[in-house]
């Protein structure tokens, strides 16, 4: 007997025991969680890409814009805009080469003047962007905050709200002690199965969205958050990082969801008389 | 389905334990704790049919009647928490936790309650 069906057991007993002198009716409820967006004044959301890092075998990009599409169409009011995901990486990185280099002026505020970096080779510059973690994100995070680009992607799909970010899937391995079921079957041939510690190594992924949300008719960030989940299999399973991408993803949807609609959490409570 | 509960619902109405007319008039001398609960069972008779707004009433009706009745309290707390009335539903099962502190049935409710309203506050505060 595990445990949690243990607790479970000594759980009802006890509930037994306080219910002894009074009767109890046990009623599904459905808890109504509000969304954390009010998105009443659009009617139509534009996925419009996301900067995707991390691992090569996934392309975060498409697969996030095609998930939360699909999502959004079964599980919420909004009119998806079909469009081609925007490559935010490649415009990111034209946007950082443009950017004017920082006026000597900048100094008077306290800050060091630092100089210019040399500029990039030319085979540099036609290497295709690799994002491999978070600080390789930052250097392209100032996309999100250009209310101009924002604003004119928003004009050519008439004002909906756009959802983007940065999506990085990482690889991830560690190696530790971890909880482990053994089976075995006694002298008598009794099945037992007790609990051990086995030191193992693992490898699995982690995914970390920030999905922002932006107002597409003035460009204004309205509201942003980071999510996380990761999952580790033995060393040993070969398990096809897409698949990983999408079971990671599964997690996070509902609280995506509940950004813009309202969500149900399904539970039970008990009334007494 | 929709059929069922709704001749359900007729059903209980009709035979419900007074009337809305004389429910809203006091107790006259009557034990306070034993008109509370016939508000009460008719609470969970009309809940159990989904009908949530009609259980509300009868458990504000309850509590009034009798507000030392955690039972009522307990149930008034479940009703709000499905219409999704956070605050009032706060208030009403810390109500019944301290009529019966010992009452393992209304402390597991509010734990239940408490997990997923400070898990969606959280996740607003984000």
């Amino acid at each position: 007997m595990t445990a949690r069906s243990a607790a479970a057991i000594v759980s009802l007993g006890l509930l037994a025991g306080s219910g002894a002198c009074t009767s109890f009716y046990e009623i599904p409820i459905e808890t109504p969680i509000q969304p954390k967006m009010d998105v009443s004044m659009f009617q139509r959301v534009l996925i419009a890409g996301f900067i995707g890092g991390g691992t090569d075998d996934v392309d975060a990009n498409v697969e996030t814009v095609r998930l939360l599409r699909s999502q959004l169409r079964s599980k919420s009011s909004l009119r998806v805009i079909d469009a081609e995901a925007l490559h935010l990486t490649e415009l990111a990185k034209d946007q950082v080469k443009t950017d004017p280099p920082p006026t000597p002026g900048g100094a008077a505020d306290g800050q060091q003047v630092v100089p210019p970096l040399p500029p990039p080779t030319q085979a540099a510059e036609n290497d295709p962007v690799k994002i491999r973690n978070e600080k390789d994100l930052e250097k392209y995070q100032s996309i999100f905050s250009d209310v101009a680009f924002w604003k004119k992607v928003g004009e050519e799909y008439q004002g909906p709200l756009i959802i983007t970010g940065t999506v990085l899937f990482s690889p991830l391995a560690t190696a530790g002690y971890v909880p482990v079921e053994r089976e075995f079957f006694d002298q008598l041939g009794r099945r037992r199965v007790i609990q051990q510690r086995m030191y193992q190594e693992r490898k699995g992924f982690t995914l970390q969205p920030k999905l922002i949300y932006i107002d597409g008719r003035t460009g204004a960030t309205l509201y942003s958050e980071t999510l996380r989940e990761e999952i580790l299999y033995p060393a040993q399973t070969n398990t096809p990082a897409l698949s990983s991408y999408f079971e990671l993803m599964d997690k996070l949807i509902p609280s995506f969801l509940n950004t813009l609609s309202m969500q149900k959490i399904r539970g039970t409570r008990v009334l007494v008389k | 389905m929709m059929v069922r509960a709704l001749v359900v619902a007729t059903a209980l109405v009709a035979f419900a334990p007074a009337t809305r007319a004389s429910i809203a008039a006091e107790p006259s001398g009557g034990d306070a704790r034993s008109d509370a609960k016939e508000q009460v069972e008719f609470g969970i008779k009309v809940a159990q049919n989904g009908l949530w707004k009609e259980a509300t009433y009868r458990w504000e009706r309850a509590v009034q009647i009798d507000p030392t009745y955690g039972a009522a309290w307990n149930n008034l707390a479940i009703a709000y928490e499905q219409q999704g009335n956070f605050d009032k539903a706060r208030e009403a099962y810390e109500k019944a936790v301290t009529l019966e502190p010992k009452n393992l049935l209304f402390r597991q409710n509010y734990d239940l309650f408490k997990e997923i309203n400070d898990r969606a506050k959280r996740r607003r505060d984000r």
